[in-house]
């Protein structure tokens, strides 16, 4: 397995609050990656520092071994980044088609004068954008939503148009902040079938922020653990269940005290 | 596959519509001529500056209504239009350059000035944008008035001394009309047999193309690459920046595209008044253009297009003319009505936003759809 996205030494400071730490890791070719940890552990802020929000205080971050900090979102976007947000962040007052083909913003081409002459290339372009829109649209099981404007969808459906946006912009590094959250126990169960498929079918990689123990234990190829912005646990589901620190940190040092007895 | 695309929809009905506007248009002026002698003001002469307000509008509505910048100094870029002409066109300047070649010149440098004030500015966001802008449209009529005469020193060396570019507060005049000579000589007419002037109804249609122009400008664009990219920097700029569209690129090309616009009208309508002078493009023509795009509703081409002409004429036809005719005769002899143009526009703009925010003829996506469709399973069928 090759790495897509390498962080070496990523350090994120807001004033004298320190919300990365030093941070190393990787993330392989067509895997799932989840980030846990308590409430203020710097997961989405590393998630900010990924994908382009904050410039990483000190460090780097390599994305198909070209050093990417310090780019924009936007730029990030284009070379292969995309994200969800913890709460979402739909396009509210346009459609469902809308908000799709804005992700396909930048693979599109028509220029200013191709926007409002309209010659068969930009025709074309648009033609097959639509296509693809509506392909994605069935794909995420949002197909006859076309036309509704994104903040009338049931919550469970402006997750999935969240999530079908995303892979509109084409990423090979899909970054899913919270997919589950505020879902009952059947749409979370669709959830992770949902995200397993993304991974076997579409050429990407998945790095997870996710507090349902559940879903990344069932899901992951790698769970790290952070901690006041540091890496505490890294491995396997199985192997980090069974860590010390990370019951520690969860738990707290008596609880693992008593656990030991 | 695309079932919504496909609908059926009334296409004879759809043509027969689109004919019935071309007559109304094309009849208009000449039923408006009619009955010009009813009244003692210029009707069609009014409904010429109500739509070159609709296409200064349809500008403004791409940066407020599409792009959500909120822009209080639009009148600037009217401004640079219209003096941009008069500088091309005023004798004294021994340019003169055809009408035809004029206006679109203008248009490009006003959407230069677009970029050359977004370029620093549109890094910021919501009102700290709007108070730049404000302060915009204040410094382009007061540079015209202070550069009637300009002198230019620079390390105690005179450059420029006492020149005139813009004719200070006196304004600019006469300026070019569009000259039909070539089709004077071509048809063997008189010379000066097609010499438009001040006709109202040469006017009437030289403004219903520009008007046209902007409005197939503005419809395309809405609906295209650039527009939705508009549209997602308006709903959430942040999330539009991770979605691929560079916002600091997008919002230029709103501003530059909505310039260009009022850069076109302001030429013509310079044109068409054959003077101009900084006391057109004063902070209230903003303000105005800018309850015309609030109360049509934000974001509606053609919302703006009927709301704009509405608006317009009500304020040049019904407050300037009917309303002080009605007054000083009996009731209020004394008393200026036309001080009160202003206490209208706030009242209706108050009423709208509390009854109506989206206002009169928002675009449709802010309505809400009815039922949810089938669930996917049941049109699975038609697939493939």
């Amino acid at each position: 397995m090759t790495t897509l996205l390498e962080a070496r030494g990523v350090s994120k400071a807001f004033g004298r609050l320190i919300a990365v730490d030093t941070l190393d890791y990787t993330i392989d070719n067509n895997s799932i990656n989840s980030i846990i940890g308590p409430n203020g552990a710097g997961k989405t802020t590393f998630f900010n520092v990924v994908t382009g929000y904050y410039k990483p205080t000190t460090g780097k971050v390599l994305f198909n071994q070209h050093n990417i900090s310090g780019s924009r979102p936007n730029q990030l976007t284009r070379i292969g980044i995309a994200r969800t947000f913890q709460t979402i962040r739909l396009f509210n007052n346009l459609t469902s088609l809308e908000n799709i083909l804005i992700g396909m913003h930048h693979r599109l081409k028509a220029s200013v004068f191709g926007d409002i002459f309209k010659p068969p290339p930009v025709r074309r372009e648009e033609a097959r954008a639509h296509e693809e829109a509506f392909q994605l649209l069935e794909y995420v099981g949002l197909k006859g939503y076309e036309e509704h404007t994104a903040k009338f969808l049931p919550y469970g459906h402006q997750r999935r148009l969240e999530i079908a946006r995303a892979l509109a912009t084409q990423p090979k590094l899909l970054l899913l902040d919270e997919p589950t959250a505020g879902m009952n126990p059947n749409e979370t169960q669709d959830m992770i079938l949902f995200i397993r498929k993304l991974r076997d079918e579409r050429d990407l990689s998945i790095l997870l922020i996710e507090h349902d123990m559940k879903v990344v234990m069932t899901i992951s190829d790698k769970v790290t653990v952070l901690d006041y912005g540091k890496k505490i646990a890294e491995g396997r589901p199985s192997e980090v269940q069974k860590d010390e620190r990370v019951i520690e940190a969860y738990l707290g040092r008596r609880a693992l005290e008593m656990l030991k007895k | 596959m695309r079932d919504i695309l496909a609908q059926p929809r009334p296409v004879l009905l759809g043509r027969l519509r689109w004919v019935l506007v071309v007559i109304i248009v094309i009849i208009a002026p000449f039923v408006m001529k009619e009955l010009e002698h009813l009244t003692n003001f210029g009707l069609i002469t009014q409904v010429n500056r109500a739509l070159i307000f609709v296409a200064l509008a349809q500008g403004l509505n791409i940066v407020v209504g599409l792009a959500g910048l909120l822009d209080l100094g639009y009148a600037a870029f009217f401004a640079i239009g219209a003096y941009t002409f008069g500088l091309l066109t005023w004798p004294t300047h021994d340019i003169e350059m055809s009408f035809f070649l004029a206006i679109w010149v203008c248009a490009l440098v006003a959407a230069l000035f677009g970029i050359i004030i977004g370029a620093p500015t549109l890094r910021l966001r919501g009102d700290y944008l709007a108070i730049v802008t404000l302060a915009f449209g204040e410094i382009i009529p007061s540079l015209v008035r202070n550069l009637g005469d300009f002198t230019f020193t620079y390390h105690g060396k005179e450059y420029i001394k006492d020149y005139n570019l813009t004719n200070g507060s006196q304004g600019l005049t006469p300026l070019g009309r569009p000259d039909f000579s070539f089709f004077e000589r071509l048809f063997g007419l008189d010379h000066g047999a097609l010499n438009v002037g001040v006709k109202p109804t040469f006017w009437y249609f030289a403004i219903v193309i520009t008007s046209m122009i902007v409005l197939f400008a503005a419809t395309r664009l809405n609906n295209s690459r650039l527009g939705r990219a508009w549209k997602a920097i308006r709903e959430d700029e942040t999330a539009a920046d991770f979605m691929g569209v560079d916002p600091i690129r997008t919002k230029l090309a709103a501003f530059a595209i909505g310039a260009s616009f009022s850069g076109l009208a302001g030429a013509v309508y310079a044109s068409m008044l054959g003077a101009i002078f900084p006391e057109l493009f004063r902070f209230q023509v903003s303000i105005f253009l800018l309850i015309i795009v609030v109360l049509s509703g934000r974001g509606s081409i053609w919302g703006v297009l009927i709301g704009g002409l509405i608006i317009a004429t009500f304020d040049g036809v019904f407050l300037a003319q009917i309303l002080p005719d009605i007054f000083n005769g009996k009731i209020l002899p004394e008393y200026d009505v036309q001080s009160l143009r202003w206490v209208f526009f706030g009242s209706g703009l108050i009423i709208i936003m509390i009854f109506r925010p989206q206002g009169l003829f928002p675009p449709k996506s802010t309505e809400r759809k009815a039922a949810p469709p089938p669930p996917a399973e049941s049109t699975q069928g038609v697939q493939s």
